[in-house]
């Protein structure tokens, strides 16, 4: 092999990266290479990779190497740049996937400010700079942005009621919450490129001649955190926050863990010390919000949009993406299948090209995709030849929400899903109004007794009459969206709450209440691990498991070597 | 005020600001004791039973004190769907305490919480911060072995 000489070594250290050991492998890597640079960068978004390193050589090829570990067999392998473990994007994603806003994720260190100017970054800003306010304003407006928060508002508009109005004061929020668990598009985002978020913050400042900048970002990403205060303090050396001759503060708060805090009401309560209880909206934020001031709120892609706008102009953004729903992106892919990660496509691309093409799942093995996580409801595979765009998830009950894409194996159990819904938005209901907190509540039990196999017919009735009733008596988008999950697995897997309430058996042998642990003797060798690992001492010497002991914990299913221990419909043992 | 909330100083005066110094707090003492309310209270001039409102309402603020060492469960869609659930019981069995509740020599505490943005390995959990993903049975109990003794 000829040998190129490596320029520099790049390592993704975002906190997925991380959590699969990639600091380590960046340590180790840094006291081998000698004279050689090696960097840590953001998120390349293909976590099924992750710890990623990626050798950039002289004649300016890049190598990728995927899963390394932090050994010194795979750090000699990457420094002679072996041809073990190379990472190339699998063909399929690469033909679906269309990169703009995550241009710059894993190709700088998101903690210089260089990086970012070298690559484009503030050009966008300068280019506004130029224009009037009412221009920019207009030129979002003219690209079709719609807010990436889960809502769809069109950006523009939103930033010209915030134009509009006269006051001392006018504050501009970033919506840095991230509240669906199971996303993870804004932290990448926010670790990986900073600047990005904060560029399209000021470029809105001053489109809207905004004051006053906040960030409520959620207290469980430290990471984002750190590089967004690095970023600041890079932002006030190089005086990019004086805009019309006003220096503008930046300030970031982190949130205390309440879901309903993502909310923009709720979310300015929280601001402003208070429990984060949603209001009465009218009056709307801009009109009056953070200290009765005129207030905006977008959400952090929404903001990492913008710059691209101004950059490249409202025509090449709208040319991408479909009719109602304009540029690509982000979605968190996520659950049953081989290739989880972050990706960015543009608007319009079927489900079946994301979760197949790009994610990798089998398709033989999906039973449904959840959308919108909690607000969301469940999309199954029958209908995945649906658009992903604002208009059309809605359609199916579901909604786009804010990207997080959770793909749901065929031996999962839907009515169990729906019920770890209600248990999530029960419990992050703020509680002012009765019907969401009762309600949610309500649904919950019920849910709880089916998959306990105490159900009865009427439950199934009484989820589909109070749904609706949730909805309408709710104040905000919490109540109003909470029993989606709940209706829509309704919808499309009636049969499976119909078995956990007839038939007493959950298809999917998931609901460990109508579920025996058997062992099946013809292929076992007697090795007895499953009898070692049993937390409860259910398995006999003899090899038989006590399931009154038993609680369907797994343990012996997943050590045994010959899987030959089964989950089996519970009283089917003879 | 008690010298020991001095830090409170740096935080700022504003009311706004309560949540900032019930995270400082938490930062440093690991909960929010009923001195520490106290303290607050005095430090932003809002009655007691009003801060106690206020942090009762973020699921972040805890009110007893946690082990040396803080497990916290993600619980989100992914993990949930990866069978978070297990990884619960395992934990608890292995610790003999459940979610919310510190061990009787305060080495490790429990807590359940969602989502931790690294979904893609899930399930997962983390220990005072540090992420470990792709979590099973076998790995559960060597990173608790790793913090055994520490
Ligand atoms: C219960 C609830 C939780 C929400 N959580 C978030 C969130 O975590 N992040 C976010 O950007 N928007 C969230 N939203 C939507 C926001 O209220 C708001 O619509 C959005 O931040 C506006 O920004 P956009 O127009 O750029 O999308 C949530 C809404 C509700 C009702
Ligand atoms: S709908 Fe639920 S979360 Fe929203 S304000 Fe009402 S009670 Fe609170
Ligand atoms: S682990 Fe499996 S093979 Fe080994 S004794 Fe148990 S059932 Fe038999
Ligand atoms: S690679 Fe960054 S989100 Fe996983
Ligand atoms: S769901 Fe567990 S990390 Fe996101």
């Amino acid at each position: 092999m000829s040998q190129e000489k490596i320029r520099k070594i790049r390592v993704g250290v975002a906190s997925c990266g991380v959590a699969a050991g990639a600091d380590a492998v960046l340590e180790l890597l840094r006291s081998r290479a000698e004279s050689i640079p090696v960097e840590g960068t953001g998120c390349l978004g293909h976590c099924y990779a992750e710890p990623m390193v990626e050798v950039l050589l002289d004649n300016g090829d890049s190598i990728f190497y995927r899963n390394v570990k932090a050994e010194n067999g795979y750090i000699d392998n990457i420094l002679s740049l072996g041809e073990k473990d190379r990472f190339e994007v699998p063909p399929a994603r690469k033909a679906k996937e269309l990169i703009k806003v995550l241009a710059l994720a894993g190709r700088i260190d998101p903690t210089r400010f260089e990086d970012y100017t070298e690559n484009g970054g503030y050009e966008g800003l300068k280019r506004a700079l130029s224009m009037t306010p009412a221009d920019v304003v207009n030129e979002v407006k003219l690209s079709g942005l719609r807010g990436r928060g889960g809502g769809g508002f069109p950006t523009g508009t939103k930033w010209s009621f915030l134009a509009a109005k006269d006051a001392p004061e006018k504050i501009l929020i970033c919506n840095a919450d991230e509240g669906d668990p199971g996303a993870f598009m804004d932290r990448s985002l926010m670790e990986s490129v900073p600047h990005q978020v904060l560029e399209g913050m000021l470029i809105a400042a001053y489109a809207t001649g905004a004051t006053k900048l906040f960030i409520y970002c959620r207290a469980e990403y430290p990471m984002a955190i750190c590089h967004l205060k690095i970023a600041i303090n890079q932002i006030y050396e190089h005086k990019l926050n004086v805009i019309n001759g006003r220096e503008l503060e930046i300030i970031i708060k982190e949130g205390a863990g309440a879901f309903v805090c993502g909310e923009e009401t709720a979310l300015i309560a929280s601001l402003e010390g208070q429990r984060g209880t949603p209001r009465f909206r009218p009056p709307f934020p801009t009109d009056s919000g953070w200290k009765g001031y005129p207030s905006m709120i977008n959400n952090v892609e929404t903001f990492g949009n913008v710059p691209l706008i101004l950059r490249e102009g409202a025509a090449a953004f709208a040319a991408i993406g479909t009719e109602g729903s304009k540029g690509t992106k982000l979605f968190a892919l996520a659950g049953d299948l081989k290739n989880p990660g972050l990706v960015e496509v543009p608007m319009g691309t079927t489900l079946r090209e994301i979760v197949f093409d790009i994610g990798g799942a089998d398709p033989d093995k999906v039973k449904a995709v959840q959308t919108g996580g909690p607000s969301g409801g469940c999309i199954p595979v029958e209908l995945f030849d649906t658009p992903v765009d604002y208009d059309s998830l809605k359609k199916l009950g579901a909604i786009m929400g804010s990207g997080g894409m959770i793909v749901i194996g065929k031996d999962r159990c839907m009515v169990e899903t729906a019920r770890y819904f209600l248990d999530f938005t029960h419990r992050e209901s703020c509680g002012k109004c009765t019907f969401c907190r009762v309600g949610t509540t309500r649904m919950f039990e019920t849910l709880e007794r089916i998959v306990a196999g105490k159900g009865e017919m009427a439950d199934l009735e009484f989820l589909e009459d109070i749904g609706p009733k949730i909805r309408m008596g709710s104040l905000c988008g919490l109540g109003q969206t909470a029993p989606n999950p709940v209706l829509a697995t309704l919808r499309y897997y009636r049969h499976e709450y119909e078995a956990h309430v007839k038939d007493h058996q959950c298809e999917a042998l998931q609901c460990s209440a109508l579920v025996d642990m058997y062992l099946d003797k013809t292929n076992c060798i007697k090795c007895k691990l499953c009898v070692k690992t049993c937390p409860v001492g259910a398995i006999s010497d003899d090899l038989v498991i006590d399931n009154e002991k038993c609680t369907r914990c797994n343990a012996c299913k997943d050590v045994c070597p010959k899987k030959t221990i089964h989950r089996v419909k519970k009283g089917s043992i003879q | 005020m008690d010298q020991k909330y001095a830090f409170l100083e740096k935080v700022g005066k504003e009311p706004s600001n309560l949540i900032k110094g019930l995270q400082a707090v938490q930062g440093a003492e690991g909960y929010v004791s009923d001195e520490s309310i106290a303290a607050i209270s005095e430090y932003f001039g809002i009655p007691a039973v009003e801060v106690e409102g206020v942090l009762s309402f973020y699921a972040q603020f805890k009110r007893v004190k946690p082990g040396k060492y803080k497990i916290a469960i993600c619980d989100g869609t992914a993990c949930h769907i990866k069978g978070s659930t297990q990884v619960g019981e395992w934990l608890s069995r292995e610790l003999g305490i459940k979610s919310g509740e510190t061990d009787a020599r305060g080495h490790f505490s429990l807590e359940t919480v969602a989502c931790l943005g690294c979904c893609s390995l899930a399930p997962v959990m983390s220990v005072n911060g540090r992420v470990y993903g792709k979590l099973d049975r076998k790995s559960i109990v060597k990173i608790l072995k790793e913090y055994e003794n520490k």
